[in-house]
């Protein structure tokens, strides 16, 4: 593995998988009445939050509590960043405080790359999500959903995506879900498509490993998961498309498209979900819809990611032992 | 004013020929000179360029001293060979008065290492709504030529239009820094293949090419001269040459990096590669190279912009835009255009001194090297070879995006009117 986790496109298939059979490993800890591995015992992660992202954030602590790191947790709002202290400065005063990881949200793309790049500091960098650049772990999770639902919990192990279908649909242009995605399904042998307004979609798209069509209805029957982006409607007052209602119509997910789906196939969305725009309250609360599964996953995910960028030679899940079986 | 012979130096990369400087003018030019008690430089076959005019400098004094002053600003002026440069009038205050460009000027004599030229600001706080006081700027002291509001665009149509007009009455240039505003709201690097995949605001080639496009027809209908700073895609390149062609009295400049980096450079998300306008691609910069050669292009200017460290030490989005340009510029030049076999030596003293300076308004500058002109010259060892190196910048900023690439030559000496600022790559 990678000393750091910026972007998904950074990843190989072997890796991808690896984290994936990993976080299904995690997954069963978190079956056992005690969901802790001793893994990341005397370990400090830092979760460095520059944007507010509650569930991201929740999820990343989650990870790291259950792998028994010790856990601080740094938010902007109200912190020495508002005063006006640079990103290096923060991140040199927490890593002197003896942080091994640094897990950052920020809202300039690129943030985690510098952090992992410049020699500001020598922690390992997990990007949480960083501009409308990248958001590998979501990517992961996402991916990680996929496999179980379209492949198999079991069946899965060892197995990537190749040839299933996923249309990623909604707001590309601002996502970084949306490029990570890209990236990390391609990787793993799965045919993406976008599906979007033109305007909505950023200059350069065509030189991006997947298609792209304007018209969801038309992909919908070859689809084996949609994935619904969060469309935010201050969009609609920068022109980008006309009305909310508008935009329902023609790239909105409500119960009779879904019905055009392949009946195996899911309904996905990094959340929050906005009910009435892009996903209606019928498509969010069926069954097909994983938004859920996926929030669940992400823990599994993270787990997976901390354990193998942090977790070194030790053993994997597989051959752990709740606490007892530290080794060192 | 003692004499000055340079020996054995080819005169804007043709004959080797002497050069003996008497005060403060060249006063002659031939083989086998010989001066009594005149002090010798051996040139060994070095080109001898007439001083080089930067028409595009921040020298950031005043308002930014952290960054530079004029006193830095001209002694890495002069180490990168130019005797001359036109100060933007981006300062704070801002260059839109009388008073303010007469300081910047007086600096500049006092100091002595090169001359300045203040470029004064169309319109008031280079806020793009009322023209500022242009002809009280020229009859100062610092006899502004130049006007621009370079780091924003003069958007308003009309405003544009009546400072086009405007400045005829006393011979002046507007030198139109194009950028579209709206299409470029939240820009961080060019928009294309790279921004898309970077996740990075894009800035479109069609926000600077619609501005030029726009402003090249209005100085055809109002029959004014109009200066385009910075050009940076193939696009503009074709709308120039459109506009010569039909005899609009159009000129235009390009940067060093323009003509040599690209915007493949923005994935390290370094900012010392964020600029404005930005690096663009691949086919953009063979289009600008093209485009110098042939003239379309009149002149390289280096759009020096001086930033402290900490406005680049960190994440792109937080960083400043602008780079360091008159310490590399010569080097870049040769490397992407001598070298290249595009343009000869005459070329750059064309594009490097001669035109700026028409352009410019500068008389004392871009003049020929021979007997009775001005002895503003530049003395380059084109044979050097070796990395960019930040720490030994006379410049107060280290904003390069040079450091440790290795380019060729070295301006080993500059004089300004007779008397050497740079002795052996060195102040002097």
């Amino acid at each position: 593995m990678k000393r750091h986790l910026i972007s998904a496109a950074d990843l190989t298939r072997d890796d991808a998988v690896l984290i994936l059979d990993t976080a299904e490993e995690m997954a069963r800890v978190a079956d056992r009445p005690i969901k802790k591995l001793p893994t990341l015992r005397g370990r400090t992660v830092v979760n460095l939050f520059f944007e507010d992202s509650t569930r991201t954030r929740i999820s990343f602590e989650a990870a790291e509590k259950r792998l028994s790191a010790d856990v601080i947790n740094f938010t902007a709002k109200g912190s020495s960043v508002s005063k006006g202290e640079s990103l290096k400065d923060t991140a040199q005063t927490l890593e002197a405080m003896g942080v091994d990881a640094v897990v950052i949200r920020h809202g300039a793309s690129g943030a985690p790359y510098r952090l992992a790049t410049s020699d500001w500091i020598d922690a390992a960098v997990i990007n949480a999500g960083d501009g409308t650049h990248q958001h590998p772990t979501q990517a992961l999770l996402d991916a990680f959903t996929m496999r179980r639902r379209l492949v198999g919990r079991d069946a899965g192990l060892g197995q990537d995506l190749a040839g299933k279908r996923i249309t990623i649909v909604g707001d590309v242009l601002h996502s970084r879900v949306a490029r990570s995605n890209v990236d990390l399904l391609h990787t793993l042998g799965a045919e993406v498509t976008l599906v979007a307004p033109p305007t909505l979609l950023p200059v350069g798209v065509d030189h991006w490993t997947c298609d792209v069509s304007y018209d969801l209805d038309s992909v919908l029957p070859k689809s084996d998961a949609v994935m619904m982006l969060r469309v935010q409607r201050e969009r609609m007052n920068a022109a980008f498309f006309p009305t909310e209602r508008e935009y329902s119509r023609r790239y909105g997910l409500d119960g009779e498209r879904m019905a055009r789906m392949p009946e195996h196939g899911i309904v996905m969305h990094p959340g929050p979900m906005v009910r009435g725009m892009e996903i209606t309250a019928e498509v969010a609360d069926s069954d097909r819809c994983t938004v859920i599964e996926q929030v669940a996953n992400g823990v599994h995910t993270r787990m997976a990611v901390l354990y193998l960028l942090l977790g070194g030679n030790e053993p994997a899940v597989s051959h752990a032992r709740p606490v007892d079986s530290e080794t060192k | 004013m003692s004499k000055i012979l340079i020996r054995g130096a080819k005169v804007l990369g043709g004959e080797v020929q002497d050069v003996l400087i008497d005060g403060e003018t060249v006063a002659a030019v031939g083989t086998g000179l010989s001066a009594e008690g005149a002090q010798v430089i051996e040139a060994d076959g070095q080109i001898l360029l007439p001083g080089l005019v930067d028409l595009h400098t921040h020298l950031r004094e005043p308002g930014r001293e952290d960054s530079e002053t004029v006193l830095t600003g001209t002694r890495a002026a002069a180490r990168g060979g130019y005797t001359s440069v036109f100060a933007m009038a981006n300062t704070f205050p801002v260059a839109d008065t009388a008073g303010v460009v007469e300081q910047v000027w007086r600096l500049g004599r006092e100091h002595g290492y090169c001359d300045v030229q203040p470029i004064g600001a169309v319109t008031v706080g280079l806020e793009g709504k009322q023209l500022a006081e242009l002809g009280a700027m020229h009859d100062s002291a610092a006899g502004v030529t130049v006007f621009s509001d370079d780091g924003k665009c003069v958007d308003d149509a009309v405003i544009m239009r009546r400072a086009l007009e405007y400045v005829k009455a006393f011979g002046g240039v507007v030198a139109q820094h194009a950028q579209e505003p709206r299409l470029t709201e939240g820009a961080q690097m060019n928009e294309g293949v790279v921004s898309a995949e970077l996740g990075l605001g894009g800035w479109p080639a069609v926000a600077e090419e619609s501005i030029i496009a726009r402003d090249v027809l209005l100085a055809e209908h109002v029959g004014s001269r109009v200066h385009i700073c910075h050009l940076s895609t193939a696009g503009s390149v074709e709308i120039v040459r459109w506009a010569k062609s039909r005899g609009i009295d159009v000129t235009a400049e390009v940067t060093p990096h323009h003509l040599l980096l690209t915007d493949e450079l923005v994935r390290s998300y370094n900012p010392v590669y964020k600029v404005n306008p930005p690096l663009r691609t691949e086919a953009d910069v063979l289009a600008l190279r093209e485009a110098l050669a042939d003239g379309t292009i009149d002149i390289v200017a280096t759009d020096h912009a001086p930033h402290p460290h900490e406005d680049k030490d960190c994440e792109w989005a937080a960083a400043a835009m602008g780079m360091v340009g008159l310490e590399t510029a010569l080097s870049v030049v040769q490397h992407t255009m001598v070298d290249s076999g595009l343009m000869n030596w005459a070329d750059v003293a064309d594009r490097m001194s001669v035109k700026p300076a028409r352009i410019g308004g500068a008389e004392d500058h871009g003049r020929p090297v021979s007997a009775g002109e001005p002895a503003n010259l530049t003395l380059v060892d084109p044979a050097y070879r070796g990395p960019v190196n930040p720490a030994g910048f006379a410049s107060r900023s280290r904003n390069t995006p040079y450091e440790g690439r290795e380019l060729p030559g070295r301006v080993t000496h500059t004089f300004l009117r007779g008397r050497a600022t740079v002795v052996d790559g060195k102040l002097a």
